[in-house]
């Protein structure tokens, strides 16, 4: 039996029975189009979280440790000359820049309200590491650095506090902090808290008017020259401080360094295992559709025994009444795979276009369809075609003439 | 019904063909054919058929001999329970003696599989049933090309209109079964039969289910292919079916009780 007549004959089995195809279709095309919508759910997550991470994902911090080590030398503070020495690119050529940071609570007074701040002391360089941007007036710059000015940058919240909604209307007001008057120079764009409660100052305006610490500081970003160099800047910088801090044992370091980096593998693996276990969750609506052509199949097979027994008498072979029913049951499944497919990729597609109007959280989820996925749950549908079709196929092959013929 | 193919009436290699192309199957037959006018076509020795059914055995045929030649025209008779079935199925290739020896033109198919058996079918038998057994939804023309499908043949639409024009349903091709009068799908079903140029031309009650006239028109048609050369068995217990036959069998209990070759054939009046 050739293909093109199997096809035929196996169209027009479909067609005969068009509602009881549908239904049974239905169950592969759910089950397909659910693991393709979650997979892409799960893959529109990872991208845009990755997205937004991606241009932090070469920042390294760096921290002193918390506490002594008990029997161990006092602890080290971080001071400006372990900045240099991270500087230094003789070295380590995989880091592009360290900014040095010294912060804490301070209360913030503008005209009329009070803003318990985070205020943190720093050079010119941090915004634009920080991946933040200005929504009114400008950072401080190097020579505001040198200096020692008085200026301070406003997160939005503290500008929103302190001089309402529009953050033009904190540019050149003065706030006071620690019983010292700064002029308010800039506001920067909303990242969400906590990092729009913060107060940017000058480094060295910070050490002198508000915390004091002489050349301490407590916190480093250190720059990897890229993303792909953030081991190796890591260990840089481990291998540079634990010199300078004369520590032989790991465990006796007396700073941390954290990277973004691994904190977003971290993050990725879990949405991979995830995002599996969810589509795990909606293939077993793929073998509820398996057991659905099964089903179907054997009541075709009954169904037409009779015609069974009169293609046996006229000259089938097993192998051709098996191949018909085989390729009646492949393009059931194959059919519905495929619908299930467009389905899949249409509401991930409408999902996409959709959820960004809802908000930026929203947007988050936008589902983005995967190839493997796509490839993956039709070639389980044709895989279901050939299983599900296999058992009543082979009854159907098996049945003898004479009784087939018999059969009212 | 002049119109049926006037092959076959060559003495020799009963594979020579005027109407029907030549392809695969048909060439083995001129290796696989011994006969010529008048050999053996079907040699049935001492075939026993026992059924089981659960407890009960059910002996429906019981030492059967039979030899049917080529070109005869053979009606077996006998009332329901006679084994007149039982041994159409085993004639036709259908099922397998319990015990005996059955020749098809040559060929021992007492002890084949399956598989050679449905072969056996594909290349020699042409059957018609009482209840026509064309594929529903299928129309006329490939409801007749669907031996040829089985027997691997590509090109078939050409041969499956020429054996409908033969029948006379030159203009019901695209008909489907359930558009055709019981007559007329009787026809298709002797087309479908026709179209790979069988040895033996099974009929199982033929005109049990049709009208006087339209039976009347079905065993012209047989009698034209008979005249034509091809050998014919018709199962039946109408008496007026088997007076039609050159020779008729009468069983009775799974026994061939008479064997009696007639004369003059009786015309059928329409």
């Amino acid at each position: 039996m050739n293909l093109g007549e199997a096809l035929r004959v196996a169209l027009r089995g479909l067609r005969a029975n068009r509602l009881r195809s549908a239904l049974t279709m239905l169950g592969i095309i759910i089950g397909v189009a659910s693991v393709i919508l979650l997979v892409a759910l799960g893959n529109g997550v990872q991208t845009s979280v990755n997205e937004k991470i991606q241009p932090l994902a070469n920042l390294i911090t760096v921290v002193p440790s918390v506490g002594n080590v008990p029997g161990g030398a006092p602890p080290k503070d971080l001071i400006d000359a372990d900045v240099a020495a991270l500087q230094d690119k003789t070295l380590s050529r995989d880091i592009a820049a360290v900014i040095p940071a010294t912060s804490g609570k301070a209360l913030v007074d503008g005209d009329a309200y009070r803003y318990r701040a985070n205020v943190v002391g720093t050079t010119e360089q941090w915004l634009e590491v920080n991946n933040q941007d200005m929504s009114a007036g400008a950072f401080f710059d190097e020579a505001q650095v040198r200096s020692t000015a008085r200026v301070v940058v406003l997160g939005s919240a503290v500008a929103n506090y302190l001089y309402g909604d529009d953050p033009a209307a904190a540019l050149g007001k003065p706030v006071r902090i620690n019983r010292q008057t700064f002029r308010v120079i800039g506001v920067m764009q909303s990242v969400g808290e906590p990092g729009d409660g913060v107060v940017a100052m000058p480094l060295p305006t910070v050490r002198r008017y508000i915390f004091g610490g002489g050349d301490k500081i407590n916190q480093m970003i250190v720059q990897a020259s890229d993303a792909n160099a953030v081991p190796a800047a890591e260990n840089d910088v481990i291998r540079i401080l634990s010199e300078r801090h004369r520590i032989k044992d790991s465990a006796n370091r007396d700073f941390e360094v954290q990277s973004l980096r691994s904190r977003l593998d971290t993050f990725n693996q879990i949405l991979r295992i995830l995002t599996l276990f969810t589509a795990a969750v909606a293939a077993i609506s793929l073998v509820v559709g398996a057991i659905g052509v099964l089903n179907i199949m054997l009541v075709s097979v009954t169904e037409r025994t009779r015609e069974i027994g009169i293609r046996k008498a006229i000259g089938a072979t097993r192998r051709a009444i098996l191949e018909q029913f085989l390729i009646e049951s492949l393009l059931l499944a194959g059919l519905g795979g495929l619908i299930g497919v467009l389905v899949g990729v249409g509401l991930s597609v409408l999902g996409a276009n959709v959820a960004p109007s809802f908000g930026p959280t929203f947007a988050t989820f936008a589902p983005s369809v995967t190839i493997p996925s796509v490839i993956l749950s039709f070639a389980i549908s044709l895989a279901i075609g050939l299983v599900a079709g296999g058992y009543p196929a082979n009854r159907a092959a098996r049945l003898r003439p004479i009784e087939a013929l018999r059969y009212q | 019904m002049g119109d049926v193919p006037s092959c076959r009436k060559v003495p020799i290699g009963r594979s020579v063909r005027c109407c029907l192309p030549d392809t695969g199957p048909y060439a083995i037959r001129l290796i696989g054919g011994i006969g010529g006018w008048g050999a053996s076509m079907i040699q049935i020795e001492d075939v026993t058929k026992v059924y089981r059914m659960g407890k009960v055995e059910v002996r429906a045929l019981e030492s059967v001999d039979l030899t049917i030649d080529d070109g005869e025209f053979v009606a077996i008779m006998g009332p329901s329970g006679s084994g007149k079935t039982t041994l159409m199925n085993i004639v036709g290739c259908l099922d397998v003696p319990t015990s005996g020896r059955y020749l098809l033109d040559g060929t021992d198919v007492s002890r084949l599989s399956d598989n050679r058996l449905a072969k056996i079918r594909s290349r020699k038998i042409g059957f018609v049933f009482q209840s026509f057994n064309l594929v529903a939804r299928t129309s006329a023309i490939r409801n007749v090309e669907l031996p040829l499908v089985y027997a691997g043949v590509r090109i078939r639409r050409h041969a499956a209109r020429v054996a409908l024009e033969q029948v006379g349903l030159g203009d019901r091709l695209k008909h489907m079964p359930n558009e055709l009068s019981g007559g007329q799908q009787q026809r298709v079903a002797i087309a479908r039969a026709l179209i790979n140029d069988p040895v033996l031309l099974l009929a199982d009650e033929p005109t049990g289910n049709l009208d006087t006239a339209a039976s009347a028109e079905i065993l012209k048609i047989l009698g034209a292919l008979n005249d034509a050369g091809r050998t014919v068995v018709i199962i039946t217990h109408e008496e007026e079916v088997a007076r039609f036959a050159k020779r008729i069998v009468r069983m009775r209990d799974g026994r061939i009780v008479s064997d009696q070759a007639q004369r003059i054939r009786t015309e059928v009046s329409a």
